[in-house]
């Protein structure tokens, strides 16, 4: 009963409507509206982690939280590439994951989208291009968008996600 | 900082007979004749001492190898031997220390020194595509080097019997986190051994260091493992203020602390949630993460950045606090402290978790000690260790913590210890924010006459967290050596796999959360 009570009091606080146009409400409306029309409703992420520091991981966490609560929008991750229509992938890629990088994106089945996700997916960020390094996630697999930040915002990537999906009509005919 | 360790040491190893130089000045150190190094590594762990780390540095020409150790009662005490140049091996004190092993394994990877005796000398962070003759911390290799890739193979450790199998996961697992190999060796459900095959995040950290202005450094330092970047880039900071002689103002030490804390309430509320979640309970996830968020969010508001990332810096804090940021702070830790109550509550009534971390994944008080086990997983298995008391670094000599320390070594005891740090790190900011000393937040950095060294410890989240750092007489960063609190967690979890069903393998892995990042680099 103690469960019951609690969340009871804690109550729905998933975002209310908003004004602006950044905000989670409606660029999640925005979102679902796609996914419904191109990926009949739903739209399966399979999350890599190409070197980060677990920054962009702890935001990507974030959008499950119940203020964003992703799954309402018809998002969600799967644990297999197999199941998965796009692939966010984050970090500076390593020399060491890259070859796990690109077996993942393979196992994809097309069509696919990447996205890259944060400063140093975007460009090698703090990490740059060396021995260990090999920068952008673009130096190692095709990507069709990037969302940037260090890390970005659970509205960064919701915004980010929105512009993917509305500039690439059901995955990328890579 | 503190060093009286440094004397304990010189006199128990001059009584020993070894030749031992006082390097004193700050930080003091000892030299050890090569030849002695292993008997000083026998002669501390006899005489209770923890290991620290082992690291390398090239010195000119040749190398020096450095191990840091540690006491409850006399804190810290860092030595160093060097090699003659030309020579290509140094003695390993894995024998004597267990959590020497990784290390040392990492400075034959990347400076091509042996370590002789070592048991286990296969490559660490090399993965077996790099080639055999690249070392990338010697000065000689340049860090935008391209390696070629090789052909190789790790040898795994392996088992034979009826019914042994081995499950391979990873390095890309099923979730949103970090990459890392893990190879199980299992009989139906029991685990048999569990063998961590890291590096996969390896981005040369280290290298990267080189040459960087300490405002750099501090940013790179801040990227060695996000979740616990106000940890990591105060460590920094700190070993660059050592270096320099820098004193900072005391509002900025106090900040920094309440910034620490309150990166301690967001990771030990946000893995709780977790841990319940991998175990099926929702309910708990749901309300940590929410919490989590409420944190974040503020420390937008008034720091700039959710995570907190860049607001400690070489002579300060980048944000003060005014009066209404004071009260949101001390509103919003109270009530987030209540609500853990609260939700502590729940959770030692709640059977079905309880059932399932109560006696899962037990690290034994002996096992721990030998390993120096750290943080959270260490103080749950009864090691009375938290770098915040035993180095005193201010504020926390003006304000203690209350060190959580309980028995168990199970889930739950870490859970435990996370859950009462949760209403401690509340307690030191309501007394860090009332007791907010006035005046300024930031000393201008200026860099020391000629080359120095620093030594810091901060106790993050995770636990202790060690820095090293050499700066050159130009003010540049020569060497960076930062010894995140999991390149020796890792080991603890490989212990505490040994004693649990494959399904049960998450539950313990999340409740240790190491990083792989920073144990990376």
């Amino acid at each position: 009963m103690k469960l019951f009570r609690k969340i009871l009091r804690t109550g729905v606080i998933t975002e209310p409507p908003p004004q602006p146009a950044a905000d989670v409400e409606h660029l999640g409306m925005q979102i679902s509206e796609l996914i419904r029309e191109r990926y009949r409703g739903s739209l399966a992420i399979r999350m890599v982690d190409a070197g980060s520091c677990n920054g962009c991981e702890l935001e990507i966490h974030a959008l499950n939280n119940p203020y964003y609560d992703l799954e309402r929008f018809g998002i969600h991750f799967v644990a297999s590439p197999r199941h998965a229509d796009m692939l966010l992938v984050t970090g500076p890629v390593t020399r060491n994951m890259e070859t796990a990088l690109k077996m993942t994106l393979d196992a994809v089945a097309e069509p696919k989208l990447a996205v890259a996700v944060g400063d140093c997916a975007a460009c090698g960020g703090e990490f740059g291009v060396s021995y260990a390094s090999l920068g952008a996630v673009s130096n190692v697999i095709s990507v069709n968008a990037v969302i940037r930040g260090c890390p970005p915002t659970p509205l960064n990537l919701l915004q980010g996600l929105l512009a993917v999906l509305g500039s690439h009509p059901s995955g990328s005919g890579r | 900082m503190r060093f009286a360790l440094h004397e304990h040491l010189n006199t128990l190893l001059t009584d020993a007979g070894i030749a031992v130089r006082d390097l004193a000045g700050k930080p003091p150190c000892l030299h050890i004749p090569v030849a002695r190094w292993t008997a000083t590594a026998k002669l501390a762990k006899e005489a209770g001492l923890r290991l620290v780390a082992v690291w390398a540095a090239q010195e000119g020409e040749g190398f020096a190898v450095h191990a840091a150790f540690a006491h409850k009662d006399h804190g810290y005490a860092l030595t160093k031997t060097t090699l003659v140049v030309g020579t290509g091996a140094f003695p390993s004190i894995t024998p004597h220390y267990v959590a020497a092993a990784r290390m040392e394994r990492v400075i034959h990877d990347l400076y091509g020194l042996t370590p002789d005796g070592h048991p286990d000398t296969r490559p660490w962070i090399k993965h077996e595509h790099w080639p055999q003759d690249a070392f990338p911390l010697r000065k000689a290799f340049a860090a935008a080097t391209t390696m070629p890739r090789v052909e190789g193979r790790y040898p795994f450790i392996e088992a034979e019997g009826d019914g042994v199998y081995e499950i391979p996961v990873g390095p890309v697992h099923a979730g949103i986190i970090e990459p890392g190999h893990f190879r199980f060796l299992a009989v139906g459900e029991q685990i048999l051994n569990l063998e961590e095959r890291l590096g996969y995040v390896h981005k040369g950290i280290e290298k990267a260091m080189e040459g960087r202005d300490v405002m750099a450094g501090a940013r790179l330092a801040g990227r060695v493992s996000g979740d616990a970047t106000v940890a990591h880039a105060w460590a920094f900071c700190q070993a660059a203020e050592q270096a320099a002689g820098l004193e900072i103002p005391p509002r900025a030490a106090a900040l920094r602390a309440v910034l620490c804390e309150r990166e301690r309430l967001a990771n030990h509320i946000g893995d709780i949630g977790a841990i319940c979640n991998d175990a099926a309970w929702s309910f708990m996830h749901m309300q940590c993460q929410r919490l989590r968020e409420d944190l974040a969010r503020l420390h937008r508001r008034l720091f700039g950045h959710r995570l907190l990332m860049d607001c400690i810096q070489p002579g300060g804090v980048t944000h003060d606090v005014d009066y209404d940021g004071i009260g949101l702070l001390l509103a919003q830790t109270r009530a987030v402290a209540a609500e853990m109550r609260e939700l502590y509550d729940t959770y030692e009534n709640h059977t079905p978790i309880r059932e399932r971390v109560i006696d899962s994944g037990n690290v034994k008080t002996a096992d721990a000690a030998a390993i120096g086990l750290l943080g959270y997983a260490g103080r749950s298995a009864e090691l009375d260790s938290d770098a915040r008391r035993d180095a005193a670094y201010a504020p926390y000599d003006r304000h203690q913590p209350r060190v959580a320390v309980c028995r168990g070594g199970d889930v739950a005891a870490r859970l435990w210890v996370r859950f009462t740090e949760i209403q401690d790190s509340a307690r030191l900011i309501e007394i860090l924010l009332r007791d907010l000393p006035e005046g300024e937040t930031h000393t201008a950095w200026r860099a020391p006459w000629s080359d120095a060294c620093g030594f810091a410890v901060i106790e993050s989240w995770r636990g202790e967290i060690a820095a090293w750092l050499r700066l050159a007489a130009s003010g540049a960063v020569d060497r960076y050596y930062v010894r995140d609190p999991s390149m020796i967690n890792w080991l603890g979890l490989e212990l505490a796999a040994r004693e649990v069903p494959v399904p049960d393998f998450p539950l313990n892995n999340k409740s240790f959360n190491c990083s792989y990042s920073g144990h990376d680099l």
